[in-house]
């Protein structure tokens, strides 16, 4: 018998309608799904009781390992291991070079927008490695609350840019996901202590992982979270406190000589062991049997906080600057959320109290604080809430633009705006008698397209040549709830148009996309399909415009009877492409071109005699000479 | 007439009234739906309705509206794990056959 679990007042389900959405943090070091259950959000364990997955993934000749398994292999096996695909995700292979990224892993396709990485399983791109991570939660989730998912809201960093939230969208279709949302990490945090329906203000949000560190500073105002500041160091976390506890044992062992593989593991964990113990108590004791090194010894907490200082000292000048850029003093932050397994440290803590002056929110465990935020949300989205509870709302982190002469950065969309949002602005032509313009979509806060980040090109083509300045080209940006933008432009005297969702340049080309697609069974025939119906409406769109112009310029070369024959099939065409079976519409379309045969050659043969009328064979005979 | 209420699934109850921070109790109603007839509700209660039936079983109050009691009379509610499944369950006596996946039953 099904197992139930226990609805708002009014909100239960029919059978076999249950409502099931998860919150996922994919995260660079770890992941974690989570759900609401019985009005509760808890983070989803394994079988093993683990709620956290590490976020690596080992591909060999016969498949692929997720998680713990694929962490061993890290070290046995690095080059077809992979850690921290985060940091490739929406990048190119220059990107990452500008970015400082080391490349441990050996990358095919350079050239391409998305490099692969060469493992000897497959070649497979970031989104594809992170696709196998959100598969393994899918299937953790779909288990644990015995149902197909309705969606997920997934969680990305509040910095990252059009181009990565996409990356990470495609990561989830591929694994099967439909996505309610993206949402920031900051934003999830700060809803998992319900501070979206609280007092508005300013809330900070510490992040402090294992290899990362985020700090973000957030205005809540008419319940939307805008981002003031981001602010952070992509490679400080809790690993660089275990490793100065390390060296610190050995300079207590008085151990000179580098040490081998194998003991700078066993290291790592004992000092990790004693980090985590310190936690609670205020003296950890240290033994060390290694065939290379015998220690016994302790640690102080007060010891332990020398050591760390620097990093949490380096994290402090961060909260520092992002005060600075957010424009807002230490005393005017509302709330401080803690999120990150590191937070746990209490000279972390006190620390980070003593520099906004107030004590930070920690009662949720800050492991899983994004994710439980983000289920929260999920649920909302989905309808298991009254009416009563509000939708959340999100901003654009990055401005929005289009370059324009010069190479300047139009902004069409200001950062921090509230989404969903559509935003237009007319541009002009440059040239006399120019016909078709180039747009090219930007986003970043600088004035300069070289400093922007590229997300798409694009071209709108075939109006009418007019002097340079008359052209009206209105240029729309909308951004739909997933922040994810598509781009319209119509030269306003023609009506000619063109469109394009973004399609980010770091991107996947078609082929890339179509073969992911096609390994994905369940969405390659349904999206041929959209897409062979969408090719065939602007097609049937294109003709009628077309026919409309020809019987506009020659309308009298047609009898009554004739026009009416072609208005009925321009009708019935344009009740075709409104409908969504693509064959109907081209059949329309080989119809309607049927009946306007007779049409076409008349007018052919009206605009040679025109165009000959007042003229001799003889002279175009010369013309030839 | 009574409901009852195994001890783990009381215990349940008070953990989530307690995290969901508000409810009186516990609501277990039936409603004609599904594809077999009947489907069982569970919901959090805020306020009673006039045809509203309280029973009281380990701490937790249970509350029933007088048409589904029929249907529900001897009723234990068990809380169960299957796999990493979990959730409530309805011991009822009164079911005379459920649909295949157990959500929706006759009487």
């Amino acid at each position: 018998m099904a197992l139930l679990q226990i609805s708002e007042p009014g909100q239960s389900t029919a059978p076999h309608q249950h409502r099931l959405a998860v919150g996922i943090d994919l995260g660079t070091t770890n992941s974690l799904v989570a759900t609401v259950r019985s009005s509760e959000a808890q983070t989803l364990p394994d079988e093993n009781g683990e709620h956290i997955l590490p976020s690596v993934v080992h591909y060999h000749e016969n498949g692929v390992i997720v998680g713990s398994e694929a962490v061993a292999r890290a070290v046995s096996d690095p080059m077809n291991t992979i850690v921290s695909v985060k940091r490739f995700m929406g990048r190119g292979i220059n990107d990452l070079r500008l970015l400082g990224t080391k490349l441990p892993y050996q990358f095919v396709d350079k050239e391409s927008a998305a490099p692969r990485i060469h493992t000897t399983g497959a070649d497979v791109s970031a989104i594809e490695v992170s696709a196998e991570i959100l598969k393994v939660l899918k299937n953790r989730a779909v288990e644990s609350l015995g149902g197909e998912l309705q969606g997920a809201v997934i969680t990305v960093p509040a910095y990252f840019d059009e181009a990565q939230r996409q990356a990470t969208k495609d990561a989830a279709s591929l694994a099967g996901l439909n996505v309610l949302r993206l949402l920031n990490e900051p934003t999830a945090a700060a809803v998992a202590y319900g501070l979206d329906s609280g007092q508005e203000g300013v809330i900070a949000v510490f992040d402090l992982g294992g290899g990362t560190f985020d700090v973000s500073i957030l205005r809540l105002n008419h319940g939307v979270f805008e981002v003031l500041a981001t602010g952070g160091d992509s490679a400080l976390g809790g690993d660089d406190f275990d490793h100065v506890i390390a060296e610190w044992i050995l300079q207590q062992a008085k151990h000179h000589s580098d040490p081998e593989p194998g003991l700078v593991r066993t290291l790592m964990l004992v000092s990790r062991k004693a980090k985590e113990e310190l936690t609670e108590t205020t003296q950890a004791n240290i033994n060390i049997h290694t065939e290379h090194l015998q220690w016994l010894g302790s640690l102080s907490r007060d010891q332990m906080n020398a050591l760390i200082e620097p990093f949490v000292r380096k994290t402090l000048m961060s909260c520092r600057r992002a005060l600075r850029d957010a424009g807002i003093n230490s005393q005017d932050i509302l709330e401080v959320v803690m999120v990150g397994g590191s937070t746990r440290v209490p000279y972390v803590r006190n620390k980070v109290g003593e520099f906004f002056e107030r004590e930070p929110l920690v009662s949720i465990d800050p492991d899983q604080v994004v994710a439980i935020g983000a289920a929260l949300q999920a649920d909302v989205l989905v309808g298991n809430k009254s009416d009563a509870d509000m939708l959340l709302l999100d901003v654009i982190p990055l401005s929005l633009g289009i370059e324009t002469m010069g190479g300047l950065a139009e902004k069409i969309i200001q950062r921090n705006t509230p989404i969903p949002v559509s935003r237009a602005q007319e541009f002009t032509t440059y040239k006399d008698g120019q016909t078709a313009m180039a747009l090219h979509v930007v986003q970043g806060e600088r004035e300069l397209v070289s400093d922007c980040r590229s997300l798409a090109h694009f071209e709108l083509r075939g109006f009418p040549p007019q002097v340079a300045g008359a052209a009206r080209i209105r240029v729309t940006f909308q951004v739909d709830a997933d922040g994810l933008l598509s781009v319209h432009a119509r030269e306003q005297n023609s009506g000619t148009e063109a469109s394009v969702d973004v399609k980010p340049s770091y991107g996947l080309t078609d082929e890339e996309i179509e073969t992911m697609l096609r390994a994905s069974i369940d969405y390659a025939e349904e999206d041929m399909q959209a897409r062979g119906l969408r090719e065939e409406q602007v097609e049937a769109q294109r003709v009628v415009e077309a026919l409309d112009s020809a019987i506009n310029a020659d309308g009298e070369l047609l009898s009554d009877e004739e026009k009416q024959k072609i208005a009925q099939a321009r009708d019935k065409l344009i009740e075709a492409a409104n409908g969504d079976d693509g064959e109907t519409i081209k059949h329309a379309i080989n119809e309607l071109e049927a009946v306007c045969e007779d049409f076409v050659a008349r007018r052919m043969n009206t605009s040679i005699r025109n165009a000959m009328k007042g003229h001799s064979i003889d002279e175009y005979a010369a013309e030839d000479k | 007439m009574a409901i009852t209420l195994t001890h783990t699934a009381a215990d349940r109850i008070s953990d989530f009234l307690e995290s969901r921070g508000k409810g009186i109790g516990l609501r277990l109603g039936v409603k004609t739906t599904g594809c077999s007839g009947m489907a069982y509700v569970l919901e959090f209660v805020d306020q009673l309705n006039p045809d509203d039936e309280v029973f009281e079983d380990h701490g937790v109050k249970v509350i029933v509206d007088k048409k589904s009691l029929v249907y529900l009379d001897g009723t234990e509610l068990d809380f169960a794990k299957e796999g990493l499944n979990e959730g409530f369950r309805f011991n009822n006596p009164n079911e005379k056959a459920q649909c295949g996946c157990g959500e929706s039953f006759t009487v």
